[in-house]
């Protein structure tokens, strides 16, 4: 016999799922307020130095962009997928679905990995560190800060984002949610929505300037 | 729910939060009782209030006369920075919402509990571990930058801002979780009855707070962050050298700090709305405009940054748009004000503690709001601008009001929280103390600035040596005062009278439990049929005599 989801101080099953997702809702906006800052910034710079910014956006490679940026829109969708199976009470296709989706997750941080150690090589590094020799600009070190903290944030919410997947893929196949009660497995696929989202920003702001 | 002001004799409740299910440390320490949990935020921002009194302390000392006191410029220049640090982000921003707040709203909505009391726990570890390396960076080495951190001076010092930032950047966390736990807990968690406008002022000024503190905290975050990343690896975001832009800091940094003068002034007013009713023995005179005006000033509060930069090379444009954007938070406080004052007028007044620091937090935020319209003034602020006019307006409106609302909450809600009364003589003594010690060290510093005096320097010239001393010896009365108020609260914790459940016979719903109160807050989950204000019936306009006197009934 499980121990009941529902926590000793709430009446029913409705009203905790309705306060978790609120708690849900309220936590992305205070996220995105967080990407918000750096996207600031970003407007403030391109706008101050546009033509060093478009010239060092063209100096890193579209490709690994596009290629992460469909990697985790499929993320998304299997997301997605298996929050329908979690609907249906199929928790073990849930773990399934969810472990695509790590696995995708992986698979992007891989790609920006290999992404960074070109930047690495090629000396296209924030601040004092820059010594990207093709482009010396003003401005294009500053591009490199903004990129690098951006998607540096961006990584790790994508790990955190895939460690809570992971969790909650394993919890539900294990059979610990219901057709009834599987308000952790939205919001898990709420949570990496929102990294999915923020990433289809990133994507035209820094590369395709 | 039967008025409790039937009963002779107060009785201690003898199954309480503090004693079950368990006394021991670790009971305490894993405990998820929001009642707990707002117990130690309490004691331990009452900690850093005593920490952050005595860096005032030091200052004023050092101010004492023009030339070097007790210390040299660079020790001076650590002290006042920790002093803001730890008073703004230890103790002003946590103390009323993260420890009254955690203590009441869901006493005062008849719930069991915050929505998510495993979150809440984690903020208050957060807080710890925001203090601890805050506290580390602090201890070892310093800042010198004031608690502002304005670059470029916070990415070259030589000081230790790395870890009081991070400390600061800790702390955000633990004011966004305690916010989200209030707002769903308001949203979600409200007892049958309690609509929204049965929803008692302190938990609707709380939850235009938490908005703030939702909203705001992650852009300071991520500013404080990149100043540190700044200062240890030189990214140049903010550095000109690099083509970044200070002036950039500014916004980020004031777009978070200003609407943080409002986390810690609404809770201030929180406190406040309940205390006018439970003292002049009168529904609230307009509780729409009161509830509303709250969320009014979480809003405007977000597009008022600009006034702090005034002389930063903002456009004349900009800063006209600031200024009036920055007045209309005046409005809505005076809305506030009107309808306090409008609730005296024919109650029943009894003029306790609480009321007493009631008459000093109004006179401090009418006060400090006025000379905030005036800085708020592009032409005049210009002349005021760093000066220590500033430094009293923002001690009068910030730190007066919070702190007479916390010594206000301190004393009204210390029968709830202790089961224990203080001793009222002691109170109004203390209460006297401090309100004129506040005014005779913030007084001289207004005169001061409005004649020139520069902010944030250990040295002056010697016109400026008479009213500095009148500071320093107003300093001391006042921390007479609040070093009597935890003398004979701390007395009061152990021999103070039974206070029973509702010695004010108030009509607040977290009178109607007993004190302290049960572990689950309530036997059964209540029904209201009535406001939370509601001083109508005749046995509550005209109680028997408010205080009960001090028989030791134990």
């Amino acid at each position: 016999m499980q121990a009941s989801p529902l926590a000793h101080h709430f009446e029913n099953i409705e009203k905790q799922s309705h306060a978790e997702r609120l708690g849900m809702w309220l936590f992305l906006a205070s996220e995105v307020l967080l990407f918000t800052a750096l996207f600031a910034a970003y407007a403030v710079y391109r706008y101050l130095y546009s033509d060093a910014f478009a010239e060092a956006s063209r100096a890193i490679e579209t490709w690994f962009g596009l290629v992460n940026t469909v990697i985790l829109v499929t993320s998304s969708f299997t997301v997605a997928l298996g929050l329908n199976e979690a609907v249906k009470g199929n928790g073990r296709k849930t773990g399934l679905w969810f472990a695509v989706s790590v696995a995708f997750a992986l698979a992007f941080l891989a790609l920006k990995a290999v992404e960074y150690s070109h930047h690495f090589q090629e000396g296209q590094l924030p601040g004092r560190y820059y010594s990207f020799h093709e482009l010396q600009a003003p401005g294009a070190s500053l591009f490199f800060s903004l990129y690098f903290l951006i998607t540096g944030l961006h990584g790790v919410h994508v790990i955190v984002g895939m460690t809570i997947l992971a969790v909650v893929g394993v919890k539900a196949a294990r059979g610990k949610y219901t057709a009834t009660y599987h308000t952790p497995v939205e919001l898990a696929g709420l949570y990496w929505h929102l990294v999915d989202l923020i990433w289809i920003f990133v994507f035209p702001l820094i590369y395709l300037v | 729910m039967s008025p409790s002001h039937a009963s002779d004799v107060p009785v201690y409740n003898p199954r309480n939060y503090l004693n079950s299910p368990a006394t021991g440390l670790k009971s305490w320490l894993l405990t998820q009782d929001h009642k707990r949990i707002g117990v130690m935020f309490l004691v331990a921002a009452s900690v850093f209030f005593a920490v952050g009194g005595l860096f005032a302390m030091l200052i004023r000392i050092e101010l004492l006369t023009p030339g070097p006191t007790i210390m040299d410029a660079m020790t001076y220049n650590r002290l006042f920075t920790l002093h803001g640090v730890v008073m703004i982000f230890l103790f002003m921003i946590p103390a009323i919402p993260s420890g009254f707040g955690n203590f009441l709203v869901p006493l005062m909505l008849g719930a069991k509990d915050v929505a998510f009391p495993k979150l809440n726990l984690l903020s208050f570890y957060l807080y710890m571990l925001g203090a601890v390396v805050a506290l580390y960076g602090m201890v070892h080495g310093g800042a010198d930058t004031g608690w502002t951190f304005y670059t470029p001076y916070s990415t070259t010092t030589v000081t230790k801002v790395v870890p009081i930032l991070l400390g600061a950047f800790i702390l955000g966390f633990s004011s966004i979780l305690t916010g989200l736990n209030f707002i769903v807990t308001t949203h979600t968690m409200r007892a049958p009855g309690i609509g929204w406008n049965r929803v008692p002022l302190f938990v609707w000024s709380i939850y235009a707070t938490s908005i703030i503190q939702i909203l705001a905290t992650p852009v300071l975050g991520m500013t404080l962050l990149l100043v540190a990343v700044e200062n240890a690896f030189g990214w140049g975001i903010f550095d000109p050298a690099r083509g970044g832009d200070p002036v950039l800091f500014q916004h980020f940094f004031w777009f978070y700090s200003h609407p943080a003068v409002y986390i810690m002034v609404l809770p201030a007013m929180a406190v406040i709305s309940e205390v006018v009713c439970a003292f002049s023995r009168k529904n609230i005179f307009g509780y729409k405009a009161v509830a509303y005006s709250s969320l009014g000033i979480a809003f405007v509060g977000f597009f008022t940054w600009g006034h702090h930069l005034f002389v930063s090379g903002q456009s004349a444009f900009d800063a006209g748009v600031f200024g009036i954007l920055s007045m209309f938070v005046g409005i809505f406080t005076a809305i506030k004000v009107f309808n306090w004052t409008a609730t005296l007028y024919q109650g029943s007044i009894a003029f306790k503690t609480p009321f007493a620091y009631f008459v000093g937090f109004l006179f401090f935020l009418v006060f400090g709001g006025m000379t905030g319209v005036a800085v708020a003034t592009v032409s005049l602020d210009v002349h005021w601008h760093d000066t220590y006019f500033v430094v009293a307006h923002f001690h009068f409106i910030m730190v007066g009001a919070t702190v007479m609302a916390f010594l206000a909450a301190l004393h009204y809600w210390f029968p709830k929280i202790t089961g224990r009364m203080y001793p009222e003589g002691w109170g109004l003594v203390g209460a006297v103390m401090v309100i004129l010690g506040f005014n005779f060290t913030f007084i001289p510093q207004f005169l001061l600035g409005n004649e020139g005096m520069p902010r944030r320097y250990f040295s002056y010239p010697e016109r400026f040596w008479a009213l500095n001393v009148a500071s320093t010896a107003g300093a001391s009365v006042l921390a007479m005062g609040l070093v009597i108020v935890l003398v004979y609260l701390l007395v009061a914790l152990k021999w103070g009278p039974i206070a029973g459940p509702n010695p004010w016979h108030s009509r607040g719903y977290e009178w109607d439990t007993a004190s302290p109160p049960l572990p689950e807050n309530f036997e059964e989950t209540p029904v209201y049929t009535r406001g939370p204000h509601e001083y109508d019936e005749e046995s509550y306009a005209n109680p028997p005599p408010v205080a009960p006197e001090p028989k030791h009934a134990s």
